[in-house]
């Protein structure tokens, strides 16, 4: 009887794991899903290299920590491939969409991009959220020169030959947020909280802040620094000291808290009211996507900084809105009416054109050709402005717009700036880092160097 | 403009008399009359109309400037039309006319007060800039509301800004007050605002107010004026303000370390009371049933998904309960989570009963079984569990210590919980038989207790504490399908370092843990805090492999 129990147990495990590949709801998945799935316990059969599709890697967490924020990048870009299958594909063939779930798991982003690259020979990979993810999956991506459009804002201080970063950098996203906040309209802030999770993206982004601060003239004394793990969901402490903290000064709190860690911090700052015209929230990993789990009325006032809002009034935005709604519809996503869309989404819709752009212009998917095609690629964004993707430094050039949260989980847009801005890969306001060059058309090409690889010609730094 | 048409109407009949310059002159002076008595009767209201009109405006900082225009106007519906605009209870209509809700929802005319609205209309543009305008303008107002809560909120919103300007306001609103708390609070505000006077007599009556107020808010200003520049001399000049600051700043600083400490103990009972909870139940399974239960943690998820259904049931079929839904989520929660420990025990678990390592492996998988089970049945996503409005906000219980009502509910509920798990081992006779059992197997079997039911009772039990845990959860923190797995180890932790077998051990632990966790938080800060509690543990159990409390038993297996 034991030992019968023991198999079973042992079943079981093997069928979760089976399972766990693909946690994907079963309502969306498409038959070639499961095949990639079932294709990552078994060697592949030889005719589906062959096959007369181009496959397009997915590489977004569907469970843990981060799947609040990363699940719906995943339907975005099975939506877009949709629709540029609608119109006939690329290169007279269909996109087909290989879906794997790395479960918040940055080890296992690793290994899920070396499958989606080695065995699953996808053309291109969109993925990952956070910066930890992207950094175990660089390595992967460059020995095997593959390629990943990453599409979430993050701290900057890299640029890869093998990356397109579609979401902002730092000067496009953190520095004007807190400018906005030491402006008049912001509130006029002299002192910063900087809360963050606790790993590379807050870290880093903090560590600009503080040297950008202290080009403001904004002392040591005046800005403190906090960090709680992944999942983290006990900030009564925390929140009871910010209030402490911001005794005696103008005080504004700079969130890099990610994933669904946002939600019991928001809940506490409602709960301990905490109001936003006194100390100002500014969050750069929360969008209208997170807000979806959180009562949004006692966060009202409480800032983000974005390339894209939904509430953004364009017609390029009504489109993709209806676009999205319509998918969410058509394929019965879960909580269909209360689907929203945010910033990495639109930063992943735009990433995707301009991908088959480059591959339309280059006539193949081949990485080297699709890369040195990208890199001069325009496309209007649901923002409403011509979006480029900076040859450069693989940087997309980003309007930036600074909202308060309204009532019904919306942003109001407070502020934002005249056109798109380009990227700083390396911030200037880290002194290690401001002589950094990223530049991958000649002659510098390489990301992260002060000289050029061919010094002979007459070489410009452009940063 | 409508009311002018009258005299219009009037001067182009005259007009049609045969013209005289008299009679001419008689016209122009009656028409500067009317008009004249016209603008007279409408300055009071105009006031209060014009800023009504800025209102209405689609820029905010014309709305600001209404503000500021409602504020001076000395008008009574002030107050209500700026209230609801802070509340987001106002409404422009298309025609720019402005609509106030009330509480039941029904709305009325800002100019006439008649209730009527419009079908459609827009909240106005308020972002931050324009509340930062509103708040000061409608708090200076409020000084003068029959509320005694509203005006010391009122005096509160000024005293965070430490306006100038509102000095004269105060005065009078303190002039005029009799709540003697009221007064002591708005003493405190002007004494803050007095400080930065010129008058180093009346910079030393506030330094004393502030000492009699006993408010720690005042610690960075006092330490400011205390403090010495660059150059070594003082901010402050006058020797005797300054040795008055410093002997108030030394009182408030103890005063502070008290409220610190405070809070820190009741964060920490908040704390413990969470870490209790996910415990408890587990100090039943693994602590009197010695099963290493690492499916507990999906115990505590089970019962917050139950909390979830028993909320989207209660939203579809009876709306108007939908703040009572929790407590109809306890017994839910209950119910399914020892219905599944029962058949987690019966199916699996009595097979393995004095086989650790086995249990281990064997709860894991369900562990994972079960966390697969709701993936597929709820998505991976995490769902929410919204918070009953009476769960909302907090209190402040001191000055600067707010308890959330929720943490405070939680408290409460773990007490309950407790309560209700010692009353069932030590009142019923299941309690007897499950203490027997857990003390001596053998001879309670040789005593005609069923050991089999027992323990099917009691892994039930287990689960069922278990899910109680997870309702309360799931007000605090995210429901998805792994949520257990982030309470597993702390539970253990508890369990562990309170005793094995020892339900007060775990009590004592968990409040224990909790306390030091909260303490140590705003030194080490979250992450280190926590290594530094895993050590202490670490070392205690060093010191007593038993843990806290040991429990003497002559059971075989212990031997």
């Amino acid at each position: 009887m034991r030992k019968w129990l023991v198999g079973l147990a042992a079943c079981c495990q093997v069928w979760l794991v089976g399972c766990s590949k693909d946690a994907a709801p079963a309502g969306d998945m498409k038959p070639a899903d499961s095949a990639a799935a079932a294709a990552s316990d078994m060697p592949k059969p030889a005719a589906a290299a062959t096959t007369d599709t181009i496959k397009v890697g997915i590489l977004h967490s569907l469970s843990g920590t981060m799947a609040i924020s990363e699940t719906s990048l995943r339907d975005v870009a099975l939506m877009t491939i949709e629709e540029i299958n609608a119109k006939g594909g690329l290169l007279g063939k269909k996109l087909e969409a290989v879906v794997v779930d790395p479960a918040s798991n940055w080890p296992l982003f690793a290994e899920k991009a070396r499958e989606l690259l080695q065995k699953d020979k996808v053309a291109v990979v969109f993925g990952c959220w956070t910066s930890v993810s992207r950094k175990s999956v660089l390595p992967v991506f460059e020995e095997l020169n593959g390629l990943l459009f990453y599409p979430v804002q993050y701290e900057g201080e890299e640029s890869s030959y093998n990356v397109f970063y579609t979401g902002a950098a730092p000067n496009q996203q953190a520095i004007p947020a807190v400018e906005y906040l030491m402006g008049e309209k912001g509130g006029g802030a002299k002192r910063f909280e900087l809360l963050g999770t606790d790993y590379v993206y807050p870290r880093t982004t903090n560590k600009i802040l503080r040297y950008f601060l202290h080009s403001k003239g904004v002392s040591d004394d005046d800005i403190h620094e906090e960090y709680t793990p992944f999942g983290h969901n006990d900030y009564q402490t925390i929140v009871a000291n910010i209030k402490k903290f911001a005794v005696g000064k103008r005080t504004a709190v700079i969130s890099t808290i990610n994933g669904d860690s946002n939600v019991p911090f928001y809940k506490e700052l409602g709960n301990q009211g905490m109001k936003a015209a006194d100390i100002p929230v500014v969050a750069f990993s929360v969008g209208e996507e997170e807000l979806r789990g959180i009562d949004a009325k006692p966060l009202v006032g409480q800032l983000a900084a974005w390339n894209y809002f939904m509430s953004i009034d364009t017609p390029e935005n009504k489109a993709f809105i209806a676009e999205w709604k319509a998918y969410v519809k058509a394929h019965n996503l879960t909580d269909g009416d209360k689907r929203v869309t945010n910033d990495p989404m639109e930063a992943t819709y735009i990433g995707m054109h301009m991908w088959a752009q480059a591959v339309e212009q280059a006539g193949t998917t081949d990485v080297d050709a699709v890369r040195q095609a990208a890199g001069y690629q325009t496309f209007r964004s649901p923002s409403g402005f011509d979006i480029t993707l900076d040859a450069k430094n693989h940087h997309l050039h980003k309007p930036v717009f600074i909202g308060e949260v309204q009532a019904n989980g919306q942003f109001q847009i407070v502020w934002k700036t005249e056109g798109p801005i380009r990227a700083q890969a390396w911030s200037p306001f880290i002194p290690e880092s401001s002589k950094k060059v990223a530049d991958w058309t000649y002659p510098w090409v390489c990301g992260n160097c002060t000289e050029a690889k061919y010094p002979g010609v007459g070489a410009v730094a452009n940063k | 403009m409508r009311r002018l048409g009258k005299p219009g109407t009037w001067s182009s009949r005259t007009g049609r008399r045969p013209a005289a310059l008299r009679c001419l002159a008689a016209f122009a002076v009656s028409l500067a009359a009317v008009l004249l008595a016209t603008v007279a009767a409408r300055a009071d209201a105009s006031d209060y109309e014009s800023a009504l009109h800025s209102l209405a405006e689609p820029s905010p900082e014309e709305v600001s400037r209404g503000i500021s225009g409602l504020g001076s106007s000395g008008d009574p519906r002030a107050m209500g039309v700026l209230q609801a605009l802070r509340d987001g209870n106002l409404l422009v209509a298309e025609g720019g006319a402005i609509y106030l809700k009330d509480a039941g929802g029904a709305l009325h005319d800002a100019l006439s007060g008649a209730p009527s609205g419009p079908r459609a209309g827009r909240a106005p543009p308020v972002d931050n800039d324009v509340r930062r305008v509103l708040l000061p303008v409608l708090a200076r107002l409020e000084l003068r509301s029959p509320d005694r809560a509203v005006r010391l909120a009122a005096n509160e919103t000024l005293a965070d800004r430490g306006n100038d300007g509102d000095a004269p306001v105060l005065r009078d609103a303190l002039a005029r007050e009799t709540d003697k708390g009221v007064r002591a609070a708005i003493v405190s505000t002007l004494a803050e605002l007095d400080l930065a006077s010129t008058d180093p007599q009346r910079r030393l009556g506030a330094i004393d107010a502030i000492g009699a107020s006993g408010s720690v808010r005042f610690r960075p200003v006092l330490s400011a004026l205390v403090a010495r520049h660059d150059d070594g001399s003082y901010s402050e000049p006058d020797p005797r303000v300054r040795s008055a600051a410093d002997s108030v700043l030394h009182s408030l600083d103890r005063k502070q370390m008290a409220v610190d400490a405070i809070a820190g103990v009741l964060y920490g009972l908040s704390a413990g009371s969470i870490l209790l909870l996910s415990a408890l139940g587990l100090a039943i399974t693994f602590g009197l049933m010695r099963v290493i239960n690492m499916a507990h943690g999906e115990m505590l998820m089970l019962g917050a998904y139950a909390t979830y259904c028993t909320q989207v049931f209660f939203a579809a079929h009876f709306p108007s309960l939908m703040s009572w839904y929790l407590l109809a989520a306890v017994p839910v929660a209950l119910i399914t989570c020892m219905a599944m420990g029962a058949l987690l025990e019966r199916t699996v678990i009595q097979f393995l009963y004095g086989r650790p390592l086995e249990t281990l492996l064997a709860t894991y998988g369900l562990s994972l079984l079960l966390i697969q089970l709701v993936r597929s049945i709820f998505g991976a996503q995490n769902v929410t569990v919204e918070n009953p409005p009476w769960l909302a906000g907090g209190a402040e219980l001191f000055e600067g210590v707010v308890i959330p009502y929720n943490r405070m509910a939680v408290v409460l509920f773990t007490i309950v919980v407790v309560a209700f798990v010692g009353y069932i081992l030590r009142g019923t006779s299941l309690g007897l038989r499950v203490r027997a059992v857990t003390q001596n197997r053998p001879m309670a079997a040789c005593m005609g207790i069923s050991t089999r039911r027992v323990d099917t009772w009691t892994f039930a039990l287990g689960s069922g504490v278990g899910g109680l845990g997870g309702v309360a959860l799931a007000q605090l923190g995210n429901v998805g399908p792994e949520m257990g797995q982030s309470y597993i180890v702390d539970s253990f932790l508890v369990v562990v370092l309170g005793g094995v077998g020892k339900l007060m051990g775990s009590i004592i632990a968990a409040f224990g843990l909790g306390i030091l966790n909260k303490v140590l938080e705003p030194f080490a800060g979250a992450v280190l805090g926590k290594i530094v509690v895993l050590m202490v543990v670490v070392l205690i159990i060093q010191k007593r492999p038993q843990g806290l409390f040991a429990q003497r038993t002559r059971g075989v297996e212990d031997a």
